[in-house]
């Protein structure tokens, strides 16, 4: 391994500008006579549009235009969509109702834009909006999933018969309900997974330029997928044909699944910016990113595990209602669905698995992919079932893991899942070992005898990443493909840019993709740069979610590099006199077997643009290839992460003592990044166990709507992790990589609660796990007692 | 934001003249509770006095049986002061715990006291101690300055100058943080000085920060946590929110009570 090569733990390349302040975020691109949007917001969850109107906010100072819905409708500008089919189980496509950028006729959510302000500043166009007179017809909301399909519940699209997008299914229900009938034991849990808000930390923004000379648009905007923006943008919204839309996304501050999406604001800015012919920024406060980011989870499930007397699991069955909010964000349908009950295996042998969905609309924000994006929620139901199960069959919980862990692959699961690789019993074990389970009676009576209650909680999670190969989506609904696009610029001083699909918001792929090209073309990583986040720049790409970077836009930089070698292997054969087939490459140096002749990359690349030792006929001049890679599988990494905590009796507050993660996440390229993800996923699955929750009130106001009612984990509410790894290498790619980006925060909320419902001794707690909830759930043990 | 007047005065007097002259304007201390709320557009105030650069309305001394904390004290300054860490180290602890290190380095004792957030540390210290909050008119007992969530005894353009507490012999905090705001769910400040016996509690009440008589008439026998035990506060009365439920509030102010005793007394 070199010091900059694959498995060396570099130090993060772009950490530079980001700590020193010189991150270049779409807030700080500022264009000549730039304007900005403001948006006025429905204040009501649920509510008719009278009438708006505009004219006092036009006659303000600093006010360019006030542009609404009906004029959005007059330009013909497209509704956003939902990119993903799902078929009820009646076979009858998903129901999507309308989602125009601007609400026209009516609202359905808090923060629902209605018109928006175009302004020589933010504070004259919050002047503006605040003068825009919207006269609503307010009417009764719903926003609790479980109740949206009631009859009597108020109806938030009028196409959208009982709120209902679909009632999907997976699986063999006759087999599992026979299974569930031969069951010694069955148990049975219900369970809310909680609705959470993603808070990355630079908020959203667009900026749109349109130049009437070129007729061209340009948005700089917080995405994810800038290609996958304008694909959409321009095909369904129909704002302008794809070549003359560019998209870039440069630095972006976290993403976590919310900037994926396509959303109004940039819809609204690009339109806006070609109404008045002059640049149009938008940047979300941290009050609006409340209300309008999309959320996640927001899962309520009825869930049961048949096992026989040996603890061998015979089935598993759930019910899920999915809150997908007030309009269907754009990848919203999948998460609940291929992207949750298609995990419902977990690391287990289970014959058979039926899984019901019913997604919902509710008068609340959209609801999309979160990190992890239906895995944690798969993962929390199976999780929770089987270590409620070992405590009910007075079973240890590990070994009950042990009992059905599947050992043999590849391994078809009854819910589509093929499983190709894995070692579930080598990372409970390690996990065990550094944990110190066994020494863990020991500190639970010491704990007791300071008045505390120590628990202990498994998690052995098995997730699906580098969503692929795209016949597969294809198959479940997706509406595009899911390949990755690489291309690898040698220059002819021998410095390599590599323009890749994949997006980075903070994963470090300017450190990982360039330590991969270092290693494979053997040149120090400072002659490496990658270039991503602008459509006129890279050839193509689908962007970063489902830890899907390394092994499918690392793959295609793979695939590039080998035309890359193919290619400077004739230059070099050209250079040397030598036969195509003799030349060899190895450590950055070209050598013709048998001989001491040798040629240095730099020297191959110089060659391969001058061009002087071949004709053009006989090779082309140049040195730069492209791929696009399409995987064979997803990829499934898998782990134990055991969570220990203690419980302060007289206030309910749980504190975290110990955390061992132990990860299989195939070949690393950057330890350090990849405990970095490790840290930040854990963190924020110990968010959503213990303090995060997004409520609601009745008429549907969010109540936690800022930093003073939503409770983020903190650093201090952290020990040190101990994170390990064990490792299988993936077979669907050629670097064997499997994906760590989400890994932590899929894994984490089950060990939390398991460790905290082994602490107290009952089952009945839900995330989020407060001190309040504990101490409630404390005080109803005793109750019985104390009467 | 709205637009606003800014006027820097030099002297108590020249602030008081200013608030006169300008009838819905607003000093402005730390800016951490008056600013957001302005950013928000929840607030308007047409001109804001801006005390930073009056003079003598800063710092902590200690004056006879008396620590006297000028109303433009920055947390952070109360929280590490030599003199008060000597004399009453339960009273410092109260600022220490406030917010992070930006906030207490901005955040006054008086702008703390005049905003009176039923969720703030201050006024449990400045009940719990008996404090007198001394203004450019008068000066007032903490048991009368204290009316409810965000009310106060002040009146219109009135300004406190500093805040005295009577150096009390016994005294502790104990706060159990809000998880999002770090804000007291519950705060509990006990002290004894001679006879005088003080609980106060801050977070819990449905009214803002509150004595509690029981604990007090309970604690005259002995100072020790001992003696509440088995005493509670009624739910009724509590603060009712997602974070909290009104049992759990009052549950806590029985626990955190019998901790700053122990505190107090170690
Ligand atoms: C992130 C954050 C966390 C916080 N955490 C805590 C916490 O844990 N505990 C806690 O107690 N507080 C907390 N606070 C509040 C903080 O302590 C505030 O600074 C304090 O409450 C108000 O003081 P200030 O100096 O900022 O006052 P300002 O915001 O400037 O003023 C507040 C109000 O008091 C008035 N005022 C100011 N000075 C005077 C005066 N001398 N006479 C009369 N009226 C005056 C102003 O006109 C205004 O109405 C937090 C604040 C933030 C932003």
């Amino acid at each position: 391994m070199s010091a900059t090569g694959i498995g060396a733990p570099v130090r993060r390349k772009e950490d530079f500008r980001f700590i020193t302040g010189q991150g270049q975020y779409t807030d700080d691109v500022t264009r000549p006579g730039e304007t900005r949007a403001v948006f006025v917001r429905s204040p009501h969850a649920h509510a008719k549009i009278k009438s708006i109107d505009v004219a006092a906010a036009k006659a303000m100072p600093g006010v360019i235009d006030v542009l609404t819905g009906a004029q959005l409708a007059t330009d013909k500008i497209g509704n956003l969509i939902c990119g993903w089919m799902i078929h009820s189980k009646d076979g009858t496509p998903m129901k999507m109702s309308a989602h125009p950028a601007l609400a026209a006729t009516k609202v359905n959510c808090v923060g629902d834009a209605v018109a928006v302000v175009i302004a020589e500043s933010v504070a004259l166009g919050k002047d503006a909006a605040e003068a825009v007179v919207v006269d609503y017809e307010v009417l009764p909301a719903v926003v609790d999933p479980a109740k949206a399909q009631a009859s009597g519940a108020p109806q938030i699209h009028a196409d959208i018969a009982d709120n209902t997008i679909y009632q999907w299914h997976l699986g063999e229900k006759k087999d599992v309900d026979a299974a569930f009938a031969a069951a010694k034991h069955v148990t049975k849990l219900d369970i809310i997974n909680n609705r959470l808000v993603p808070n990355a930390m630079e908020p959203r923004a667009a900026l749109a330029d349109y130049d009437a000379g070129t007729d061209n648009l340009t948005l700089w905007n917080t995405s994810q997928n800038p290609h996958v923006a304008r694909l959409v943008i321009s095909a369904f919204v129909g704002m302008a044909p794809e070549h003359k839309l560019r998209v870039i996304a440069p630095d972006v501050g976290g993403g976590f699944g919310s900037k994926i999406f396509i959303y109004p604001e940039e819809v609204v800015c690009l339109w806006a910016s070609r109404k008045v012919k002059r640049p149009v920024k938008w940047t979300s406060d941290r009050s609006e990113a409340f209300l309008t980011d999309a959320h996640g989870r927001d899962h309520v499930t009825h869930a049961e595990l048949a096992l026989d007397a040996n603890g061998k699991i015979l089935a598993l069955r759930a019910k899920t209602i999915a809150n997908l909010g007030a309009y269907m964000s754009t990848f919203s349908s999948s998460v609940p669905t291929y992207l949750y009950a298609t995990l419902l295996s977990g690391q287990y042998n289970i014959p058979s698995i039926y899984c019901e969905v019913d997604a919902v609309y509710t008068n609340t924000a959209p609801v999309d992919a979160y990190r992890g994006a239906g895995r944690p929620e798969a993962t929390f139901v199976v999780e929770r079932l089987v270590e409620v199960a070992a405590r009910e069959m007075q079973i240890d919980p590990a070994d009950l893991r042990r009992r059905n862990f599947i050992t043999a692959f590849p391994h078809q699961t009854p819910v589509i899942m093929a499983y190709d690789g894995g070692d579930y019993n080598a990372s409970l074990k390690k996990a065990m070992d550094m944990a110190d389970v066994k020494g863990f009676p020991k500190r639970k009576r010491d704990a007791a005898r300071n008045g505390k209650l120590r628990g202990l909680g498994y998690s052995t999670y098995i997730e699906a990443c580098g969503i692929a190969p795209s016949q597969a989506v294809g198959s479940l609904g997706a509406g595009v493909g899911l390949w990755e696009s690489a291309e690898v610029r040698v220059n002819p001083t021998g410095s390599v840019e590599v323009l890749t699909g994949s997006h980075a918001h903070g994963q470090g792929h300017e450190t990982t993709f360039a330590q991969l090209v270092s290693e494979r073309l053997g040149i120090p990583i400072e002659n490496v740069s990658i270039v991503h986040g602008d459509t006129d720049k890279v050839q193509f790409g689908m962007g970063t979610y489902g830890s899907r970077s390394g092994a499918v836009g690392m793959s295609a930089i793979v695939k590039a590099l080998d035309k890359i070698e193919i290619k400077a292997k004739k230059v070099a054969a050209f250079m040397m006199e030598a036969a195509e087939g003799d030349i060899e490459f190895k450590d950055g140096k070209f050598t013709v077997a048998g001989t001491d002749k040798s040629a240095a990359f730099g020297d191959v690349a110089l060659n391969a643009y001058i061009a002087h030792k071949f004709t053009g006929a006989e090779l082309e001049p140049g040195l730069k290839e492209t791929s696009f890679y399409d995987p064979t599988n997803f990829t499934f990494p898998a782990g134990c992460h055991i969570c220990e905590i203690e419980i302060d009796t007289e206030t309910g507050k749980t504190e975290i003592i110990n955390w061992t993660a132990v990860d299989d996440f195939g070949t690393i390229i950057n330890p350090m990044i990849v405990e970095g993800q490790v840290h930040g996923g854990i963190a924020q699955g110990v968010g959503q166990a213990l303090m995060e929750g997004a409520y609601y009130d009745a008429a549907g106001q969010l109540v936690t709507g800022s930093m003073m009612d939503y409770s983020m984990p903190r650093a201090h509410d952290f020990p040190s992790f101990h994170v390990g790894m064990t490792e299988t290498k993936s077979p669907s790619n050629p670097l064997g990589m499997k994906g760590c980006g989400e890994a932590g925060a899929i894994a984490s909320p089950a060990a939390v609660i398991n460790a905290i419902t082994d602490a107290i001794g009952t089952e009945a707690i839900a995330m989020p796990a407060t001190a309040n909830a504990v101490w409630t759930a404390l005080q109803k043990l005793q109750a019985p007692k104390a009467a | 934001m709205y637009n606003f007047t800014f006027h820097r005065p030099t002297t108590v007097r020249q602030a008081a003249g200013l608030l006169a002259r300008n009838p819905d304007g607003k000093l402005l201390a730390g800016g951490h509770s008056l600013l957001p709320v302005m950013k928000q557009r929840l607030a308007q105030p047409s001109a804001i006095v801006d005390l930073s650069l009056v003079e003598g309305i800063t710092g902590v001394e200690l004056k006879g049986r008396s620590v006297s904390i000028g109303a433009m004290t920055r947390h952070a300054d109360v929280a590490n002061s030599p003199v008060l860490k000597e004399v009453m180290p339960g009273l410092a602890a109260v600022p220490g715990s406030i917010g992070d290190p930006q906030v207490r380095n901005r955040g006054t004792i008086g702008g703390s006291i005049a905003n009176n957030d039923p969720n703030a540390d201050y006024p449990a210290a400045c009940l719990g101690l008996g404090a007198t909050i001394i203004t450019n008119k008068r000066r007032i007992a903490a048991d009368d300055f204290f009316q409810g969530m965000f009310t106060t005894a002040l009146e219109e353009g009135e300004i406190i100058v500093r805040i005295s507490f009577p150096v009390a012999k016994k005294a502790a905090y104990e706060k159990f943080k809000h998880p999002a705001s770090g804000f007291a769910l519950v705060g509990v400040f006990v002290s004894k000085r001679g006879p005088d016996i003080r609980v106060a509690v801050t977070g819990a009440g449905a009214n803002g920060v509150f004595r509690v008589p029981t604990f007090e008439e309970a604690l005259k026998k002995r100072f020790a946590a001992k003696s509440i035990e088995g005493l509670t506060i009624p739910a009724s009365g509590m603060n009712a929110d997602i974070h909290a439920s009104p049992e759990y509030r009052a549950h806590l102010v029985g626990v955190l009570a019998k901790r700053a005793l122990n505190k107090a007394n170690a």
